[in-house]
């Protein structure tokens, strides 16, 4: 492989990773902290494609559609916690896989009656819609490095938010210790739906972003979950710092290993986890 | 996991009366019954098989596996493999392959799973189901998502699998059989000891039971019993495709296990019925002017679910004990 | 006298937790027919000693003998195996089952046919003769004669202490780790636990880990003080009374 290839894929290794990263962070702080496995975390991905193409659609600029359907998706995640989720911290996991399994055909049907069936594509913002050229023939589109540049910059609000910030302190603490946290006055109901929102706008600004790219489509949350399952057991969970690692170690393995091994590339993100789980079962990082 | 959950796990008189009933009503179900509804109940039974094999890992043992269809489709894929395009397999060959097949899959996939807890287990179960998925699902050679027609049932010499109502009584048979063998299974030493890992593994690895190699053999051994299930059922449909194995297969089980009541396998057979009949029902519901009820059958189910466990965590056999007691409790 | 013969001994044992030294080089021994009992204030490291001692936790460095075998790193249910019986301060029982299950699971694990083996899938657990007589021996001696068919959550705490115990025995150790088995307990309890683990001294090393001050006095034949996870004393329990830093760091406290 020549070097400019490489360097694409390396791109493109980088830029799904960053996307998986956006899922898994999410996933991984909901249930360090308040223990909780959500299957329809897939859900909000899809909510947020939906939202970038019917709202692109009415209001005509995409930066408008995804400031108004952040605020969408993160108002549907609050309800959503306060009227569900919350009751069920303190539940079975078993419980909570059927729930948010239920749940998984609840959103498929409402975005069915919402928004129809169809498979829908969207424009890449004019802005954004040139491509740099690399050699005579290749170039790689500045919308992919718009991806990943805003998935970077989440990253880094993320890391300052949860590490120099009150809020993030008071975070980490409910992780490490509940009923303490509680007991010094901490408001943990109030952390527990701002952890909650921060999942489901992370998950849904992922599908924003990803819509031009990927096509908007039914069920397009479910593939993408259960990567996210894998980058979560890789990177440990309650493990920012390890979901992202995981995420770019799984768009690593995953981009090469289409380019260099297509017969096997669907299983060797799964060896991977395999390997990992023999030599540390509860993930790389896990707190 | 967090309470150890109340499991009935010793039937009381009335459930075992209405197992002995219902037992009645299946064998002679293939002398009253359509044909439509023979195939519909034979595949309530393959399932009724397939959620007791989960029972064994979820109910008794305490693991939540999102990924016992992985199992179910091999032994399916197995038996489609395995008949020739011209003529049937041998039943005596096939379903040992079959079955074995599964639970060697079991016995490798179990190997890296059981060493997780948790949380960890349902996304890495879960996980390498989804692997097997698309290992068939990508290769052409595996039959790809098209899946793979068999033109045979296995030949059983002795009789005609080939006839609906023989076929019906091999499948209520091999019920009856699994049924028996895991009630033995739940009051032998090595079910006493998974129940122990159920309520507090902790103590039993303090007491000296190897927990890993216990829950491997449970895992194996469930995987085993998903093997059988999956080739009825190829057997009796006559096709295999990656669905089989699928997330919503593995799912669907779980609704079973959940919606009977864990932990004593005739919640399981109860679960699947219903299940069943519940998926059915909502999927055959009538138009109500331009709403097309029946087509958003999943929003129905997706309701259902969400409701049964807010309002029925322990099922309906937790439901009908609830109910027993209560009656109990006004007699004494 | 013949000398007490060492049954478990540890050596420079330390255990941190990051920056954070729980146990700090602790060594002592434990002899046949001799109990050790272990004190110090809460946060000494008396628990995490014990969780050492048992494999529920490996140790950052040193090392721990058990009857001849260096079990150091060993899991805890191959120390089981190897006779080492241990109980919980907080109590760690099979709360759904009912108190005879408890035991009589317990002294399964000392038959327990092969996972793998479809015998072991087949035969009934409750027809197994030797388990049946090993559990009843321990229920006996623990005093739950009566108390067989209660569900053992809905035991009373006394009773549960007392199921701790037998769960204990009924893997029939020749080492015992104690931890607490006073703890909760009413004054007539804790005389019959008292009683009972002078029975128990004579046929097994035992270590106890305790804070009834007089109960030790009956019992203890050594006795070793940790406070911060160090070793400040290790002697007979009246040489341990007298010396001055002991009084100071702890039974001066009382």
């Amino acid at each position: 492989m020549d070097f400019i290839n490489f360097l694409i894929q390396l791109l493109n290794s980088v830029q799904y990773g960053l996307l998986l990263f956006m899922l898994a962070a999410g996933l991984t702080l909901i249930f360090g902290i308040m223990g909780v496995v959500n299957l329809a975390h897939g859900s909000f991905y899809m909510l947020g494609a939906y939202l970038a193409w019917s709202l692109a659609g009415t209001l005509g600029s995409f930066t408008l559609a995804i400031v108004v359907g952040t605020a969408l998706s993160v108002g549907f995640g609050l309800l959503l916690e306060k009227v569900l989720f919350r009751h069920f911290y303190h539940r079975d996991h078993l419980d909570q896989v059927l729930l948010t399994f239920g749940l998984i055909y609840v959103f498929e049907e409402l975005r069915s009656m919402l928004w129809g069936d169809d498979v829908h594509g969207l424009q890449v913002p004019q802005a954004l819609s040139a491509s740099i050229a690399l050699t005579d023939t290749l170039s790689y589109p500045v919308y992919r490095l718009f991806m990943s540049g805003i998935c970077l910059l989440l990253a880094l609000g993320l890391y300052l938010l949860i590490s120099k910030t009150r809020l993030g302190m008071k975070i980490r603490a409910g992780a490490f210790n509940h009923e303490m946290t509680e007991a010094l006055g901490v408001n943990i109901k109030l952390i527990h739906a701002v952890v909650f929102a921060l999942g489901v706008g992370l998950a849904s600004i992922a599908g924003m972003i990803a819509a031009p790219v990927s096509s908007v489509y039914p069920n397009m949350g479910g593939q993408v979950l259960i990567m996210c399952f894998v980058v979560v057991v890789i990177g440990g969970i309650g493990s920012v710092r390890g979901a992202l690692i995981a995420a770019l170690l799984v768009g690593l393995v995953d981009t090469f290993g289409k380019v260099l091994l297509p017969e096997v590339s669907g299983m060797l993100v799964y060896v991977l986890m395999a390997a990992v789980l023999l030599y540390k079962p509860e993930g790389l990082f896990k707190q | 996991m967090s309470a150890p959950q109340i499991h009935i796990e010793t039937l009381p008189r009335s459930i075992q009366l209405v197992l002995l009933l219902g037992l009645a009503a299946l064998v002679a179900f293939p002398f009253v019954g359509s044909d439509f509804y023979l195939a519909m109940v034979n595949r309530m039974m393959i399932l009724a098989i397939f959620a007791m094999s989960l029972d064994l890992l979820q109910g008794v043992s305490g693991l939540v596996s999102l990924g016992h269809a992985a199992y179910f489709g091999i032994a399916g894929y197995v038996l489609a493999f395995v008949t020739p395009a011209g003529e049937p397999i041998s039943l005596y060959t096939s379903l040992p392959l079959a079955v074995g097949g599964a639970a060697l899959a079991a016995l490798v996939i179990g190997f890296l799973v059981v060493r997780t807890h948790g949380i960890y287990f349902i996304m890495v179960t879960m996980a390498f189901a989804q692997m097997v998925f698309y290992v068939f699902f990508d290769n052409k050679a595996l039959g790809g998502s098209d899946g793979i027609f068999l033109n045979f049932r296995p030949d059983a010499v002795l009789f005609d699998l080939e006839n609906k109502r023989v076929f019906y009584f091999f499948t209520l048979g091999c019920l009856v059989a699994v049924y028996l063998f895991l009630r033995r299974l739940l009051w032998s030493p090595f079910g006493r000891s998974l129940a122990g890992i159920r309520v507090n593994e902790h103590r039993m690895r303090a007491l000296g039971f190897g927990t890993f190699s216990h829950k491997l053999a449970a895992f194996t051994l469930a995987g085993a019993l998903a093997g059988l299930a999956g080739f009825l059922w190829a057997a009796q449909t006559g096709f295999v495709n990656p669905e089989l194995m699928g997330f919503h297969m593995s799912a669907h089980a779980i609704m079973m296990v959940i919606l009977g009541g864990m932990g004593n396998f005739a919640g399981a057979i109860v679960g699947a019925f219903s299940f069943e009949y519940l998926l059915h029902l909502f999927k055959d519901l009538p138009q109500i002017g331009n709403f097309n009820t029946g087509k958003h059958w999943q929003m129905w189910m997706g309701l259902f679910i969400v409701g049964l466990v807010i309002f029925a965590p322990k099922g309906i056999l937790g439901l009908l004990a609830r109910a027993f007691a209560q009656k109990e409790a006004n007699d004494a | 006298m013949r000398e007490p013969k060492v049954m478990m001994s540890a050596r420079g044992l330390t255990k941190r937790f990051g920056g954070l030294a729980a146990v700090s080089d602790v060594s002592l021994d434990l002899w046949h027919g001799k109990l050790h009992a272990v004190i110090g204030p809460n946060g000494a490291g008396k628990s995490t000693l014990t969780n050492l001692l048992s494999g529920d936790l490996p140790p950052t460095s040193g090392n721990i003998t058990l009857d001849g075998h260096d079990i150091t790193g060993w899991t805890p249910e191959k120390i089981s195996r190897h006779r080492l019986g241990r109980s919980y301060q907080k109590t760690n029982i099979f709360r759904t089952f009912t108190v005879w299950d408890n035991v009589r699971l317990a002294a399964q694990s000392r038959a327990q046919p092969h996972p793998f083996n479809p015998l072991g899938w087949l035969g009934r657990a409750d027809n197994m003769a030797a388990v049946n007589a090993r559990a009843e021996r321990a229920i006996e001696l623990a005093g739950l004669q009566n108390r067989r068919h209660t569900v053992a959550g809905a035991a009373s705490h006394g009773e549960q202490r007392q199921l701790e115990i037998a769960m204990t025995l009924a893997t029939e150790p020749v080492v015992l780790l104690l931890d607490e088995p006073l703890a909760g307990m009413g004054v007539a309890e804790a005389e019959n636990m008292v009683q009972l683990l002078l029975r128990l001294k004579k046929e097994h090393a035992m270590m106890l880990v305790e804070h009834d001050i007089d109960a030790l006095f009956t019992l203890a034949d050594h006795l070793t003080v940790m406070v911060n996870g160090q070793v400040i004393a290790s002697d007979t329990p009246t040489t341990v009374r007298a010396d001055r830093n002991v009084q100071a760091a702890y039974l001066g406290e009382h």
